[in-house]
């Protein structure tokens, strides 16, 4: 297990935990109490930490190491039913965009999201979770397919942003986001949107436009990340704290400004430190969004899909 | 010794007497080409030396496209809060106090409707002075009731983009207009309703990654810069060097992402061509 900096309180207990019960174990010592004790601090230490955590430490915790990311919900999700679908028809197979059909029950749906590595090569195999223009129009093939067969489309979100390469460029970043953007709005299929980890501005919401945004309770969604936002506006990169304040790019925050629609909650400690439960947390808020969203015809989906997007601003 | 010898002493005239040419008479090009700036204006604002399109703003499309001048403004007084209380070095509010001082502007996008070669069309135009040109609340709300004026009344909807991308300020309120104003082109596009895109130099950003990419026809001017990602991002990311026309105009004509480019003394008949064309009316001329 890996520990972000501000957690090192909590390693120092459960450092002190283990001796103890290795005292206990290997001496005559009744450590019993003791354990006690610890394990009492080290439950009062993690509420203290992760009830009040800041827009950095959000941000932080968005992007452990140890973080569940999309193929490892889509299987939680699925198990066997999953049938990854790849590419785009036209040029490439992007490995930071993944897609597929999979079940939840007796219910199939097309799963699209970004994927991250765990590890240095298969990091730089998913290009660190950052599409290129292939993996938004592989998006869009999966989408508009689903579409056909009245598949609801849920979509995981988790990038860094979309990738600012050369190719990217000579091959439309722009234009394959917007044109997913534009397509969304209008898909006759129910669209769930959920942010896993971190929802970094057009490269997000070019798979992020849905009938039902949910984010994740320790996970980040905003215009820009913090450090470059940091860089431009303060001309330095020292000052991300104050950004990611700035920003509002938490869950509550984009809950309260409506801009997502709701929030799902998380283990103590954030979704690494209990996949199940963080798991089982997502599947049940795909199917009370699902519900919702079943029966809605497809023309009253798009009316209030267009309204929700419509609303969105604030001006005088 | 010298060769040459002063008869008379050097600059004899007192710094009050001295003559300031006024500011604003001439305008250089970036290649070094002076024009009279009455001659620019004639000129469409193109340097005719070397062909310069000069960046411009709202009024002076306007100017170009409309005819003797004559339009109605749409929501002229539509106007940035300060939902997120953003300060960075700066308070928001005092940047969009500067930039309105400074500009004249209410913010970064004018739209209107009025007379091009007799017909009605429907004009959103971005201005690079007003903060970069970025995308906030009130660029999305504006775009999406201009392109719904155009729905209602049927007219061709023309958004001119001069931006550096979503404004930061407003954060994801800013990100959420790339949803709002591709809702309303799809709209327009479900409606059969000609949608051209006009991308001028700067068009980057969130601008990119919806309306400017998402025209009938996305067309440009000469030697304009458009790209998603800037090209000081892209090179530091990949570390790769960046062809010398990467991100121009022409650059995204060959690579298929532009209809034409059209010089700017042309750009009124050229949008009305293909006005006249898509909707098989009669040619004007």
């Amino acid at each position: 297990m890996e520990y972000l900096e501000f957690e090192l309180p909590i390693k120092e207990l459960e450092d002190q935990l283990s001796k103890c019960q290795v005292i206990g174990k290997e001496s005559d010592v009744d450590v019993t109490q003791t354990c006690e004790q610890i394990e009492k601090k080290l439950i009062a230490t993690k509420k203290d930490i992760y009830k009040n955590l800041t827009a950095w430490q959000r941000v932080q915790l968005s992007r452990h190491p140890n973080r569940p990311y999309t193929l490892d919900h889509i299987k939680a999700l699925c198990g066997d039913s999953f049938l990854e679908l790849h590419g785009d028809r036209n040029v490439k197979d992007d490995k930071a965009m993944i897609g597929g059909l999979g079940k939840i029950g007796n219910q199939s749906y097309m799963f699209i999201g970004q994927q991250k590595g765990y590890n240095t090569k298969t990091r730089q195999y998913r290009n660190f979770g950052m599409s290129n223009p292939e993996g938004y129009r592989k998006a869009l093939r999966l989408m508009k397919s689903a579409e056909k067969f009245k598949i609801p489309v849920v979509t995981l979100i988790d990038t860094p942003g979309a990738y600012p390469g050369l190719e990217a460029e000579e091959r439309g970043q722009g234009e394959a986001i917007a044109r997913n953007i534009l397509e969304m709005t209008r898909l006759k299929v129910p669209i769930i949107c959920v942010i896993i980890g971190e929802g970094a501005s057009g490269g997000a919401l070019g798979i992020g436009v849905g009938d039902r945004v949910l984010m994740m309770e320790n996970t980040w969604y905003s215009v820009i990340s913090p450090e470059s936002c940091s860089s431009i506006l303060w001309r330095s990169w020292e000052y991300k704290e104050q950004a990611a304040e700035a920003l509002k790019l938490t869950a509550p925050d984009m809950k309260k400004m409506k801009l997502v629609d709701d929030i799902i909650k998380e283990p103590l400690g954030g979704a690494h430190t209990n996949r199940e439960e963080a798991f089982l947390s997502v599947k049940k808020a795909i199917e009370k969004s699902f519900a919702e969203l079943k029966n809605l015809s497809p023309k009253d989906l798009v009316k209030n899909r267009m309204e929700k997007y419509a609303d969105m601003g604030v001006y005088k | 010794m010298s060769w040459f010898k002063r008869k008379t002493k050097g600059i004899t005239t007192t710094t009050e007497e001295k003559k300031d040419t006024p500011k604003g008479l001439w305008y250089k090009s970036p290649t070094g080409k002076i024009i009279d700036t009455e001659e620019l204006e004639k000129n469409f604002f193109v340097s005719p030396e070397d062909g310069y399109h000069v960046r411009i703003g709202s009024k002076e499309y306007f100017q170009i496209l409309f005819d003797d001048n004559i339009f109605i403004e749409l929501d002229a007084n539509l106007a940035s809060k300060d939902p997120l209380k953003f300060e960075d070095t700066k308070k928001y509010p005092d940047r969009l106090r500067a930039a309105e001082e400074k500009t004249g502007l209410k913010d970064a996008v004018r739209c209107a409707v009025g007379k091009s070669k007799g017909k009605n069309i429907v004009v959103a135009c971005m201005d690079f002075a007003f903060i970069g040109g970025s995308m906030g609340s009130v660029v999305g709300e504006k775009i999406a009731r201009a392109g719904e004026y155009a729905l209602k009344k049927k007219l061709p909807y023309i958004i001119i983009s001069k931006s550096g991308g979503a404004r930061m300020q407003e954060a994801a309120l800013s990100l959420m207009q790339l949803a709002k104003t591709s809702a309303k082109l799809a709209q327009l596009t479900d409606a059969g309703i000609p949608y051209i895109s006009l991308c001028t130099d700067p068009t980057t950003g969130g601008t990119t990654a919806s309306f400017a990419m998402l025209g009938d026809i996305n067309i440009s001017e000469p030697g304009a810069l458009i790209g998603f990602a800037g090209p000081r991002v892209v090179r530091d990311t990949t570390g790769q060097e960046l062809p010398e026309d990467f991100q121009t105009a022409e650059f995204l004509l060959e690579h298929g992402f532009l209809d034409f480019i059209t010089e700017r003394k042309d750009l009124k008949h050229k949008i009305n061509q293909y006005i006249d064309l898509i909707t098989n009316q009669p040619l004007r001329a």
